[in-house]
């Protein structure tokens, strides 16, 4: 099945158009990106180092802008309509796990005990409720990673950005957080835009993978991976599974061939 | 676990056990063995001078220079307060105008960038240099005393917290940005906190320094007659010969000293102890 057409059917979110980025005049970091971001959608981008997907996200969340091209959303972005989680959990190590989670929502004026529900939601979908009065550094680095999670899902945004949020995680601890994750999306209805470098990681989660190849960063294929959610232990070992990973394999290694 | 869990599982565990002693052992050490130091310090330096006879007006022992802190004790509290008066109030100068200069630096590049060097110049001068010319400029001993004392302890507190203030995590940065955070927000909620511990690090060099700046302050100005605490009575009492004075004297700087250490090493244990690395007490 075409990747575009699988969720082309799901009210569109934000169009990119011909996006590319160039930083200080001569170092192009990403070429010519089209992508439709339709609402409910999990996309992968998919590629090796230097190919432009941390600068895709960055665009998308409008901390850089495009030197060609647009980023468009189809309602106008309100407060809280993005979350952002970073591969570190980047969380401030003065602050307690509940007053990491209310930053969201604390910059825009909200007091802790008129959120204090929202607070307390969120760190219950990511299975940390009983960890609000402790510091960052006196969790694991999976349950950082979840209490980052929770900040970002604090505001219920419309769509959630990933950056390679589970790279520095041990396997066990990312199998466990990928299942997760895909339990907590269905659970408030979010679109992802996650980058990964891991094929595996791609195929378990998304239901479109964006692969990209470097110098410069550009888009190369687009892969559905039209298989029902919610996906479980028994996806991880189906034959649908591993022809997925074997495709998304074979068009990484024609990324990187085509860098090389 | 428990306390009383944590108890059991010493007792099971031999090697647990053991180093549980050695804990306990290192506790009492780190107070016990600098107090061994300065008995025997002080007892080397007794029987130094009472078997070689040598007069006090060359070096007293420890029992005339204690004679002399009792016996001159209402002099010595003045001068001690005195002393402590502006190395105080400079830290606290210092504190304000440090800090403030460094929140000032960090809203406006433009500002640093006019300003910083001449911080530095003012740093880099010898305060020993410049004391005799406020001296001239400021009428009052104490006022200009304070003057020197702050120009000493303001600039480990100043570029210390520049570079705090600096030092927030950029992702985190980025995520107020994203979240749309004013700038006062960022400062408040990001900065300041992961400016504390440079801070407080400034603090602690600053709360010494501005001790020394004191004390030279008092050398250079309280030669025309004013009198003014600790150190200028050991200039005093040294043109009078009066050694085991300038002994007590001395004394009492340096346990001043230690004293103001201490408090701000107690502040930044505080302020620290429930998430800085350099504040926890990690399990072996």
């Amino acid at each position: 099945m075409d990747a575009a057409s699988l969720t082309a059917a799901r009210p569109r979110l934000l169009t990119m158009t011909g996006v590319g980025k160039t930083f200080g005049g001569d170092v192009e970091a990403l070429r010519g990106m089209s992508l439709e971001i339709n609402e409910g959608d999990f996309i992968s981008l998919l590629g090796p180092s230097g190919c432009g997907k941390s600068t895709a996200l960055r665009l998308i969340a409008g901390l850089i802008h495009p030197t060609r091209g647009s980023i468009r959303w189809d309602r106008p972005k309100g407060e809280g309509d993005l979350g952002v989680v970073f591969q570190e959990p980047t969380l401030m190590p003065w602050a307690t796990v509940e007053d990491n989670v209310w930053l969201p929502l604390r910059l825009r004026g909200r007091p802790r005990a008129a959120v204090r529900d929202d607070i307390m939601s969120a760190l219950r979908l990511v299975g940390l409720e009983g960890f609000a009065r402790a510091y960052p550094r006196e969790l694991s680095g999976g349950m950082k990673m979840r209490v980052s999670i929770a900040r970002a899902m604090v505001t219920r945004p419309r769509l959630i950005l990933m950056d390679e949020p589970f790279a520095a995680l041990d396997e066990i601890t990312r199998f466990r957080l990928n299942d997760d994750l895909l339990a907590m999306k269905a659970e408030i209805g979010c679109t992802v835009v996650f980058v990964t470098h891991s094929v595996f990681e791609s195929v378990f989660l998304s239901d479109r993978i964006i692969v990209m190849a470097a110098r410069p960063g550009r888009v190369i294929r687009e892969l559905a991976v039209d298989e029902p959610y919610p996906r479980d232990e028994s996806f991880r070992t189906s034959a649908a599974y591993v022809a997925h990973c074997r495709a998304a394999s074979e068009a990484l290694h024609e990324a990187m061939g085509e860098a090389a | 676990m428990s306390l009383a869990e944590t108890a059991a599982a010493a007792a099971a565990d031999p090697e647990e056990g053991a180093r549980a002693r050695a804990r306990r052992i290192e506790a009492w050490a780190r107070w016990t063995l600098p107090v061994a130091v300065l008995v025997l310090v002080i007892l080397g330096w007794h029987l130094f001078v009472t078997l070689n006879r040598i007069p006090h007006y060359i070096l007293p022992g420890p029992v005339r220079v204690a004679e002399v802190i009792v016996a001159d004790w209402p002099v010595l509290w003045d001068g001690m307060l005195v002393t402590a008066k502006i190395a105080l109030y400079a830290l606290a100068l210092a504190v304000l105008g440090g800090g403030g200069l460094a929140v000032l630096f960090s809203l406006s590049r433009w500002t640093e960038m006019s300003f910083f060097p001449y911080a530095v110049i003012l740093q880099v001068t010898p305060v020993v240099a410049i004391a005799p010319l406020i001296k001239i400029a400021v009428d009052d001993a104490f006022t200009s005393a304070l003057v020197c004392a702050w120009i000493v302890a303001f600039f480990p507190i100043l570029s210390n917290t520049t570079m705090g203030l600096k030092s927030a995590d950029h992702n985190l940065r980025d995520l107020y940005r994203i979240y749309g955070a004013t700038r006062w927000q960022r400062l408040r909620y990001l900065e300041l906190p992961s400016a504390l511990p440079y801070f407080l690090t400034g603090l602690r060099i600053g709360g010494g320094l501005s001790l020394i700046g004191a004390v030279v302050a008092e050398f250079v100005i309280g030669t025309a007659g004013t009198g003014l605490g600790l150190a200028s009575m050991i200039q005093e009492a040294s043109y009078r010969l009066n050694i085991p004075r300038m002994f007590a004297a001395l004394a009492l700087i340096a346990l001043l000293g230690v004293a103001i250490f201490m408090a701000l090493t107690l502040l930044s244990h505080l302020l620290l102890r429930r998430w800085h690395e350099s504040a926890v007490r990690r399990e072996a």
